[in-house]
């Protein structure tokens, strides 16, 4: 079986071959960054097996990692390297030569990640298990992105070294950005390990009139928007605020139907996911690859979609829960 | 029972918005509000250093996309962003509106078939809607856009790609979301179809889709006008 590690270890070593490559332009502290990011993905099977049987000194040695990864952030900026000169003009000329060629590749990551999402289904439902089963759109996605890679070999006739120099381009201009996923995942599980959810929910259900089914309804649903804003993750949020306010006081006492409300308040949480910064991968990563000169930029489109939904929401929860 | 509830861990949440409303490097603005947090809460230093490591790579599916970087990079590199600008200008009648929301619709038509990861920022936005968007964006407006335009045409095709993922997912299938939903309630003794709880959001995603694509269209119209106007200005300096 095609285990989701042997992607990792893929992942890992692309961020060494870019460590690398900075290493030998001299530019130490993002060669740091780059292969103390690659330990999760090298060595993180191996760490949490470590930590399951109570040897926790490599999981520390990993969290100071992150601490260091944290500080190397701070120092580095954000930029995407200028073109060389002529480079605009030969990637027209390429563009002209390949023409619709180009697409076969970029088409098959989407392409192939569905196939092999369908196919992996199929066949771990026959009992074999060709694909990782718990993560198979993300394993179906890796797979078809080494496929991709392999007919862009076929179709532009480079030589692998370069595939590794143009990732590493943009890499290198995606910077600290592309970690914040990761890192704001993390303060997630932080966070939850700390009981800041609990005392939010806490402090919400102190301040609200109990007694009115809609007050309680509202302060579900922009608490659903504010700590999904401030987690930057719907699913952080949804178990805090159900706890605190939709099961006891809009489901049990008020005798709101639980399933609209699940959904429905799932999805309001999804309006504060569009407007904030700790949603990296979605507000702040694009930002950066598309090159915005707004950090906030794809926020800022956002703005009014997610408070019209917001309020959507609101309404058809106000219509529906209580019937 | 509030006494029971510890409310210091909450400074990490301060934290967290003070450093972004100062805009220091939000990795660093994270990884500070992860060590407030925890140590407000009484968690000892090799404690928090287990936590931080094994949290942060229990979380490393997120960074699998980069695996699509090098053949990304390299496409670009043979030109598969002007390509791609170069093929969408070759439609007749194609309108900035109708080319993101016809994105809007297919990713969440895509997003309900649980393909979450069949298009997204690296793999679809940044070498392929970005570009086309772009292109019809001229078509529409006439002429190369000014960088502002750019700005806000790329960043519209990224809301979109978000808007279609987001509220197209939950919808028929029992993915995340919804099997977060029903385990929660499980766990509290109400039993849910996962399809009971899905066919619910069908409503959001058919009020998502008409307002986005009213956004569109609107930001369509804004920059039409904004064109008018600058050519106004131009022509009025040009007859002084």
């Amino acid at each position: 079986m095609l285990r989701i590690e042997y992607l990792y270890w893929l992942v890992g070593a692309f961020l060494i071959a870019t460590a690398l490559l900075n290493l030998r332009d001299r530019r130490y502290s993002i060669a740091a960054f780059w292969l103390i990011l690659s330990a999760p993905f090298v060595f993180g099977e191996a760490i949490l097996g470590a930590h399951a049987q109570g040897r926790s000194w490599p999981a520390q040695m990993m969290g100071a990692g992150v601490i260091a990864l944290g500080l190397l952030a701070a120092r580095g900026r954000l930029q995407v390297k200028a073109d060389g000169p002529g480079e605009q003009k030969l990637r027209d000329e390429s563009a002209a030569r390949l023409g619709n060629r180009l697409f076969g590749p970029a088409l098959a990551i989407p392409a192939l990640t569905l196939i092999l999402f369908v196919g992996g289904k199929y066949l771990s439902s026959r009992g074999i298990h060709l694909l990782d089963v718990k993560s198979l759109t993300l394993t179906a996605l890796g797979l078809a992105s080494v496929l991709a890679l392999v007919t862009a070999f076929y179709v532009t006739r480079a030589k692998p070294m370069q595939a590794v120099h143009e990732g590493r381009r943009l890499l290198d201009s995606l910077g600290w950005a592309v970690l914040l996923p990761m890192i704001l995942a993390t303060l997630g599980g932080v966070f939850a390990a700390t009981g800041v959810g609990d005392a939010i929910a806490a402090l919400t259900s102190a301040v609200i009139p109990t007694d009115n089914r809609i007050a309680c309804l509202l302060a579900f649903a922009f608490g659903m928007v504010f700590f999904t804003v401030i987690m930057g993750n719907a699913f952080a949020a949804f178990p805090v605020m159900m706890a605190g306010i939709g099961l006891p006081l809009l489901i049990l006492q008020h005798g709101a139907n639980p399933a609209i409300l699940g959904a429905i308040g799932m999805l309001t949480g999804y309006c504060g996911t569009l407007l904030t910064p700790m949603a990296a991968n979605f507000n702040i990563v694009p930002a950066v690859l598309l090159e915005l000169p707004d950090q906030y930029g794809v926020i800022r489109s956002q703005v009014p979609t997610a408070l019209s939904l917001m309020v959507v929401n609101i309404v058809l929860m106000i219509v529906l829960v209580f019937r | 029972m509030p006494d029971a509830i510890n409310y210091w861990p909450l400074l990490g949440v301060a934290v967290v918005i003070g450093g972004f409303a100062l805009r220091r490097n939000p990795v660093l603005v994270v990884v500070v509000a992860g060590i407030v947090s925890a140590l407000a809460a009484g968690i000892s230093v090799p404690d928090l250093l287990t936590l931080l490591g094994s949290t942060f790579i229990e979380n490393r599916m997120l960074l699998l996309f980069l695996l699509t970087l090098p053949v990304i990079g390299l496409l670009e590199h043979f030109g598969l962003r002007e390509r791609a600008r170069s093929w969408i200008a070759g439609f007749r009648g194609l309108t900035l509106t109708r080319f993101q929301v016809a994105y809007l619709g297919l990713r969440q038509l895509l997003s309900m078939a649980g393909l979450t990861h069949v298009a997204g920022h690296p793999q679809t936005v940044r070498p392929l809607v970005a570009p086309m968007s772009e292109a019809a964006a001229e078509r529409t407006l006439g002429g190369i856009l000014t960088d502002e335009e750019r700005a806000i045409v790329r960043a519209s095709a990224a809301a979109t790609d978000n808007v279609g993922l987001f509220f197209g997912e939950d919808v028929f299938m029992a993915f995340g979301a919804v099997l977060l939903i029903q385990g929660f309630y499980a766990r509290n003794g109400i039993v849910l179809e996962p399809l009971a709880i899905s066919l619910w959001a069908l409503p959001t995603a058919i009020a998502a889709f008409v307002i986005h694509a009213i956004r569109v269209r609107l930001l369509q119209r804004r920059l039409e006008r904004n064109r008018a106007r600058a050519n106004a200005r131009g022509a009025a300096d040009a007859a002084h």
